[in-house]
């Protein structure tokens, strides 16, 4: 038996046998992912999943997880590594079945640490109540990687009464969404700068196809919907616009926000506007059923602080204007990269 | 808030009818200008006033020979550059720190002064260079950490200095006198620092109104009003509308810090050429700090793109608009100008905002992309050979 501890009281580490194929791999597997992920499909430990699908229509998603730091407050990686691939289904109108799980360790990670990871996945995915049914781990040379990079994929189920789509928005459709904005990327750049702010700023990030499935069940008459991750708010408005050839008129002063948050991306010099979240979705809906979506949105623990925040009309050509809280209008752009801080 | 700001906005738009022709004032500080884009006051304000973005940006004031020599310093074996993070784009002549960063060069971002410094402690093998740049806002910060560095005895930390001051930036566009001025408004965070009685010479000697703001949209179309009140009637005054923050001697702590590590010293600005001591260099017994000398490089000479019209666009000559690469060959994406570069910047905030509504409502693309453009012509062969690959700690 492989001993990975050079003496008793050091840490335990990741060494490159984990992810060889050996009895190193299989005993990591068993006695840290498994206890922790384990169900009737992934314990079988074959190459694949099979998976029973209820509808004749699948989505299908992938995405893959750099961030770095690997935990902050309100989440880590492993929470992400869920929650976005869930709600690239749910935005899709899915109902996930199954997800796969691909580790990318670097060499010399701590076992600790990856099991603490594991933990978070385990219980974002029994949030979202899906499983991990296969995965994959490869361990990658020492500097070879930022000690974890995680792929996840998904599959769902699409029912047939599920219509969404840019095609579907039309002027008079509102623009409503779940809550806070911006509070995923300013809690992760506070920790990755060591910025020090009075309240801890925490990640928004959750599965939302609980949240999602309700708003259909509804019968809320759902035009289009997107996650508001990197780009923001400003990023999904601006693909509305260009899509469907409409344009979207936004109030500031209607768009939930963290006091924290604010000030937080006011010091920085960032617009909240195109800071990332996690938890957010981002619907456009029929005009008429504002109402219901907001009461059934808001009797989710995820969508306490929902609100419409603007709607489609027909000015052309298709932009996305801002009516700030001081009375001004500007035009909201698609952000080109990653906002830089501001030096003073 | 928004009933405020509207009642200060008749109030502009009374008086600049009154007063019968177009009123153009500047502001001096890119948090201004990026408020003013951010909540729309463009839109609110009447078409007879024209806003006009002065040198507020550090970035876009900064000299080509300054960038040329951090870039020379991030391709110098195993040193690491700490810089703030709108200054890795801004394109010298041998591209930028994000080019060097990727051929190899160390370059990292940093929010303070004061970090750059803490990362020469953890890497006291490697010797740190701490771009110094930006006005009276960000200097006595790096006064600060020279004297720390000088208290902990760090012997591997250095700064490239190239801090400005404000006032003077301000006097020399009077004395160019080509840019038709009726007052400016000043920025709040410098001003917490020099004092509101730095303006003096502003109003004494040009008799150009100085209202001092804060940042909150109220507070900028506060002070507009203020300014347009003293043109109307006539006067040229400072006037302090951020007393909370702002006295009229100043911050005398980091006046100290300043006074005890630096010296005023002729300054060479991004296109507005060298203006008499509107810079900051350090004193001869902090010599040891400055990384020119230290890697034996000499300042270069500021070649500008001859395209390009950031120049002109930070003195308030031309809008960003009227640049032929503005939006085409000139984008946040790959920018050609600093203006562009910084969040900052008037161009990128021009860009980003789309300028007033409903005046600029073009979408995207709509100019022909010109591709890269300017900066290639003026490389001489060889200069921009790859950086020297310093180990990674």
């Amino acid at each position: 038996m492989t001993r990975v501890q050079a003496h008793a009281r050091s840490v335990e580490r990741i060494v490159r046998a984990h992810g060889g194929g050996g009895e190193l791999m299989n005993r990591f597997l068993v006695d840290h992912v498994l206890v922790r992920l384990g169900n009737a499909k992934l314990n079988e430990l074959t190459d694949g999943a099979v998976l029973e699908s209820p509808t004749a229509r699948l989505v299908f998603t992938t995405d893959s997880y750099v961030v770095q730091p690997l935990e902050f407050p309100g989440g880590g990686i492993g929470r992400l590594a869920v929650c976005g691939t869930v709600n690239d289904l749910a935005v899709m109108g899915g109902r996930p079945l199954g997800l796969s799980l691909g580790l990318i360790v670097e060499e010399g990670f701590e076992l600790d640490r990856l099991d603490r990871l594991l933990d978070s996945i385990a219980v974002a995915a029994g949030e979202a109540a899906v499983d991990v049914v296969t995965g994959d781990t490869k361990v990658v040379e020492r500097q070879n990687g930022d000690g974890l990079y995680i792929n996840t994929a998904g599959v769902a189920a699409l029912d047939d009464s599920v219509q969404l789509g840019f095609a579907f928005v039309r002027p008079g459709d509102a623009v409503v969404i779940n809550g806070t904005i911006g509070d995923h990327g300013l809690a992760v750049l506070s920790v990755r700068e060591g910025l020090e702010f009075d309240t801890t700023l925490e990640s928004d990030a959750a599965p939302l196809n609980g949240l999602i499935q309700r708003v259909l069940g509804a019968g809320v008459r759902v035009r289009f919907m997107r996650d508001a991750t990197r780009g923001g708010l400003a990023a999904v408005l601006a693909d509305v616009a260009e899509r469907s050839g409409w344009s979207v008129e936004i109030e500031e002063s209607e768009i939930p926000c963290r006091p924290a948050t604010r000030a937080a991306a006011e010091l920085l010099g960032l617009d909240l506007l195109h800071v990332a979240n996690e938890g957010k979705v981002v619907m456009v809906i029929d005009g008429d059923d504002v109402e219901r979506c907001l009461s059934v949105l808001r009797e989710h623990s995820y969508g306490r602080r929902s609100a419409a925040i603007g709607r489609v009309t027909d000015s052309q050509p298709p932009l996305v204007e801002l009516m700030t809280r001081v009375g001004g209008r500007r035009i909201v752009a698609r952000p080109y990269g990653e906002d830089l801080p501001r030096i003073c | 808030m928004a009933s405020d700001v509207s009642d200060l906005v008749s109030d502009v738009s009374e008086s600049v009818e009154r007063i019968g022709r177009r009123v153009q004032l500047m502001e001096v500080c890119g948090t201004h200008t990026v408020s003013i884009f951010r909540h729309g006051l463009r839109s609110l304000l009447p078409e007879g006033l024209r806003l006009v973005s002065g040198p507020g940006c550090p970035v876009c004031v900064t000299a080509q020979r300054h960038i040329d020599a951090a870039i020379e310093l991030a391709r110098r074996s195993g040193v690491v550059i700490a810089t703030y993070g709108d200054m890795v784009r801004v394109p010298g002549r041998c591209g930028s720190l994000e080019e060097q960063r990727g051929a190899g060069a160390d370059v990292r971002v940093v929010w303070s002064a004061r970090s750059a410094l803490e990362l020469a402690v953890r890497h006291p093998q490697r010797p740190v260079v701490f771009l110094a740049v930006g006005f009276e806002t960000t200097a006595p910060a790096t006064a600060a950490v020279v004297l720390e560095a000088v208290r902990r005895s760090v012997e591997n930390f250095f700064i490239l200095a190239a801090h400005k001051l404000v006032v003077p930036a301000m006097l020399a566009l009077l004395e160019g006198g080509s840019v038709p001025l009726d007052g400016f408004l000043c920025p709040g965070h410098v001003s917490v620092v020099t004092g509101s009685r730095a303006y003096a010479p502003v109003v004494e000697r040009f008799s150009i109104p100085c209202v001092i703001a804060g940042f909150e949209p109220h507070d900028i179309v506060r002070a507009i009003a203020a300014l347009v009140r003293q043109v109307e009637v006539g006067e040229a005054r400072i006037e302090n509308l951020y007393p909370v923050a702002v006295t009229a001697s100043g911050n005398h702590v980091a006046q100290t810090f300043l006074d005890r590590v630096f010296r005023v010293c002729d300054a060479p600005w991004l296109a507005l050429g060298v203006i008499r001591e509107s810079g900051l260099e350090l004193r001869p017994e902090f010599e040891w700090f400055d990384a020119l000398p230290r890697f034996g490089i000499e300042l270069g000479a500021d070649v500008d793109s001859p395209a390009c019209r950031c120049g002109e666009v930070i003195q308030g000559k031309v809008m960003p608009e009227e640049c032929e690469l503005f939006g085409a060959g000139c984008t946040p994406l790959r920018p050609v100008g600093p203006c562009m570069v910084s969040s900052e910047g008037t161009c990128s905030a021009w860009y980003k905002y789309r300028a007033a509504m409903p005046v600029h409502r073009r979408p995207v693309g709509t100019k022909q992309p010109m591709g890269p453009v300017g900066l290639k012509l003026l490389t001489e062969p060889g200069m921009c050979a790859q950086p020297a690959r310093g180990s990674r700690s």
